[in-house]
């Protein structure tokens, strides 16, 4: 592996009780390139998310992530809403979380909530509607634009969130945690749901936010020609355990991997993941 | 695919007539077996103690007949109607002037409150009425901000206006400090106590939220009646002081405000200031309530109500944002008490019961949940209205109860349903009610 690691999970374990979640697991993320994390059902890809997005306190094993500048955080012991504050780790959900009440543009400004929050003097400055305060608003407003027309939704800005199309909420969902200025982005399933066109669309997305972006990221997926088109390195869990890591190419021809995804019928196995390529 | 819904209706009204006796008959049922120990039989003591009773079969059966034709009424009213049929009776015209008039109540209401001193200058009792409303629109506010905003269920509202109360009164009376010192100290002490409340309660959702600041409440209520060398207890604290016009007193002496303008003193003048110190409270709510809205704390709030774990993958810290909408909360709480106990003179335990915070936060539902205006109106309706029904006597309550379950029926989500955004790129549009959540912790 060559490159600048953003992310290094080490030998972490996950138990809920009696049950071992996730076990030893080992992998990093290089800076400025596409983690994907796949594996069948119940392999235990969310829970890892959970655990680097702060949702859940590992029970054993260290995550850590280097920022641009060299610091190092210990994801492990921050928690809650800290992670993506401090250690900016932005996220997204398997089950679309937006604010559905809110409009597009709205969703949008609240992820740049700690940002306009200082400008704002804590409430008290916006309160008396200071000029920094106004100059911050209308630079978040100026960054959310951005983001709408990246996402191609500028005409739906002031519709509710809830009243878009799916797949337009899943693009709104990214736009939102990317809004939030991350080190490294997250993304639990964005094609879950998708049609073909949308997948592409969304390829294109996390392209362009890698390439023109540099922010790094981290994607659980099922969807094997999004998985293969865009990655960078492949991790592959099963039952709570990496069974495999690499390149698309050398995943993709990993006995053990297409055995895990499918029993034993290889045939079978090899059919998915051709599809993807 | 049109002529489906056609066949599915007629089939409905066909099929009516059975359906619909069963359905008066199973409600008759329901009346009879409610009706038949409540008004059926009538017990009561008699002259050696001992238990008398007598039946009253002819008002139970009258009743179960009127269940019986009440039910074939209203559903052939649903039938007739239809499912819509609330939208489609109105007609776009009424509807687009409705739309009209509604942009205009806001400023003509509060052009109204304004003048209000002036045409009803010699009734005291509408005057009265006008400060109670009030007090209600603005509590009603205070309590918008934690209920309609930040979606957290109080049921102890009542507890932050009885701080406010009691500051301004044992300060007052104490210490003899004046209204208009002790009037941001009962927010600041009303802030305080709902950031201590809030501290260990915040960590509870939903129904958990509700029952412990119902708790809270009756806590606060307890401890005032208990703690009698500070408190007073039962008797409550009496002789405080009235509010001054910025330090002249408003009273017959030869310092009063009526002696330094050279006019004959009258006590409607008190009742006029304190009219319009109400009012400038309850617009300064309004106006913090507007502005927060616009700024990222508002946004958090109502984000928080909408989707909470989403707010943390966002690094909003939720604990501080539940607590500030809490303490925000509990000051304008804090400052309609310190209000109310200038007003009244007197305040004893008995003024904040928990029925206190049902009816704010009746105030809060009705009225839409996060909506200013609706607020007002619905604080207008509830107060105004109840004083409406005094002379109906014995049946105001059934009145006024059938009122509210009809206004649930027809505006299930308060009488102003609609979300406006808190900022735009082309155009403001309001959105629908159905797609705001109302929050669950």
């Amino acid at each position: 592996m060559s490159g600048e690691t953003i992310l290094s999970v080490d030998r972490l374990t996950m138990r809920f009780g009696g049950i071992v979640a996730v076990q030893d697991l080992s992998f990093a993320a290089e800076r400025n390139k596409i983690t994907a994390l796949i594996g069948p059902n119940g392999a235990g890809k969310t829970t890892v998310f959970n655990c680097i997005t702060g949702f859940y306190k590992p029970s054993g094993g260290a995550i850590r992530l280097t920022h641009d500048d060299g610091k190092t955080i210990a994801l492990e012991r921050l928690n809650d809403f800290r992670i993506a504050k401090q250690a900016k780790v932005a996220r997204t959900f398997q089950n679309i979380r937006l604010f559905p009440g809110m409009t597009a543009l709205e969703n949008l400004m609240v992820a740049q909530h700690n940002t306009l929050m200082r400008a704002s003097g804590f409430t008290f400055l916006g309160l008396i509607g200071a000029p920094t305060y106004r100059d911050a608003e209308k630079h978040a407003i100026d960054l959310a634009t951005d983001w709408l027309k990246r996402i191609n939704l500028l005409d739906r800005a002031d519709d509710a969130a809830g009243n878009l199309a799916y797949g337009d909420q899943r693009r709104l969902e990214i736009a939102r945690a990317m809004c939030t200025e991350p080190a490294l982005l997250c993304l639990d399933e964005p094609a879950a749901g998708l049609n073909t066109r949308e997948s592409a669309a969304l390829s294109e997305l996390l392209l362009s936010i890698r390439n023109e972006l540099g922010t790094s990221i981290l994607l659980i997926e099922h969807d094997m020609s999004v998985v293969m088109e865009i990655s960078d390195h492949i991790v592959v869990m099963d039952h709570g355990v990496k069974i495999s890591e690499g390149s698309p190419r050398a995943v993709r021809d990993d006995p053990k991997v297409i055995a895990a995804y499918l029993g034993t019928d290889e045939e079978e196995a090899v059919a998915v993941m051709e599809s993807g390529s | 695919m049109t002529p489906i819904p056609h066949e599915t209706k007629h089939a409905s009204r066909t099929a009516g007539i059975p359906a619909l006796l069963k359905t008066a008959l199973f409600n008759a049922l329901i009346a009879l077996v409610l009706f038949s120990l409540m008004v059926g039989i009538r017990t009561e003591a008699g002259s050696d103690g001992q238990l008398t009773y007598w039946t009253r079969f002819g008002e139970l059966a009258s009743l179960v007949a009127a269940v019986f034709g009440g039910s074939i009424v209203i559903e052939l009213l649903r039938q007739w109607i239809g499912p819509s049929g609330a939208e489609k009776l109105v007609p776009p015209a009424v509807q687009n002037g409705m739309s009209f008039v509604g942009r205009y109540v806001a400023p003509v209401l509060l052009g109204f409150t304004l003048l209000m001193p002036v045409i009803f200058y010699d009734q005291r009792y509408i005057l009265d009425l006008g400060i109670l409303v009030l007090t209600y629109v603005m509590l009603g506010w205070g309590l918008n901000v934690v209920v309609g905003l930040a979606g957290l269920l109080d049921l102890g509202y009542v507890a932050f206006y009885a701080v406010g109360a009691y500051s301004y009164a044992l300060l007052a009376t104490n210490f003899g400090w004046s209204f208009w010192v002790c009037l941001p100290l009962a927010g600041i002490l009303a802030a305080f106590w709902g950031v201590l409340l809030g501290f260990p309660v915040l960590r509870l959702r939903g129904d958990y939220l509700a029952i412990v600041t119902l708790a809270f409440g009756e806590i606060i209520r307890l401890v005032i009646i208990n703690w009698q060398d500070l408190t007073g207890g039962p008797n409550g604290v009496s002789g405080i002081p009235r509010p001054s016009f910025f330090g002249i007193p408003l009273d017959n002496s030869d310092d009063g405000l009526a002696a330094k303008l050279g006019i004959e003193y009258s006590p409607t003048h008190r009742i006029v200031f304190l009219f319009y110190v109400i009012l400038a409270l309850a617009l300064l709510t309004n106006w913090v309530t507007i502005r927060l809205r616009r700024l990222p704390i508002g946004r958090a709030w109502e984000a928080l109500r909408e989707d909470e774990v989403a707010c943390r993958a966002l690094g909003i810290n939720t604990t501080t944002t539940k607590l500030t909408a809490f303490a925000t909360g509990a000051m304008f709480g804090g400052f309609a008490g310190a209000f109310f106990a200038t007003r009244q003179g007197f305040i004893s335990p008995e003024s904040f019961t928990f029925q206190e915070s049902a009816l704010v936060l009746a105030i809060v539902v009705l009225g839409g949940m996060g909506s200013q205006l609706g607020v007002a109106l619905a604080a207008l309706a509830m107060i105004g209205g109840f004083e409406l029904f005094r002379s109906l006597e014995t049946y105001r309550m059934l009145v006024f109860g059938i009122a509210m379950v009809l206004i649930m029926i027809w505006r299930p989500r308060g009488l102003i349903g609609h979300r406006a955004p808190t900022v735009y790129l082309t155009k403001a549009q309001a959105i629908s009610s159905d797609l705001v959540k109302e929050g669950h912790g």
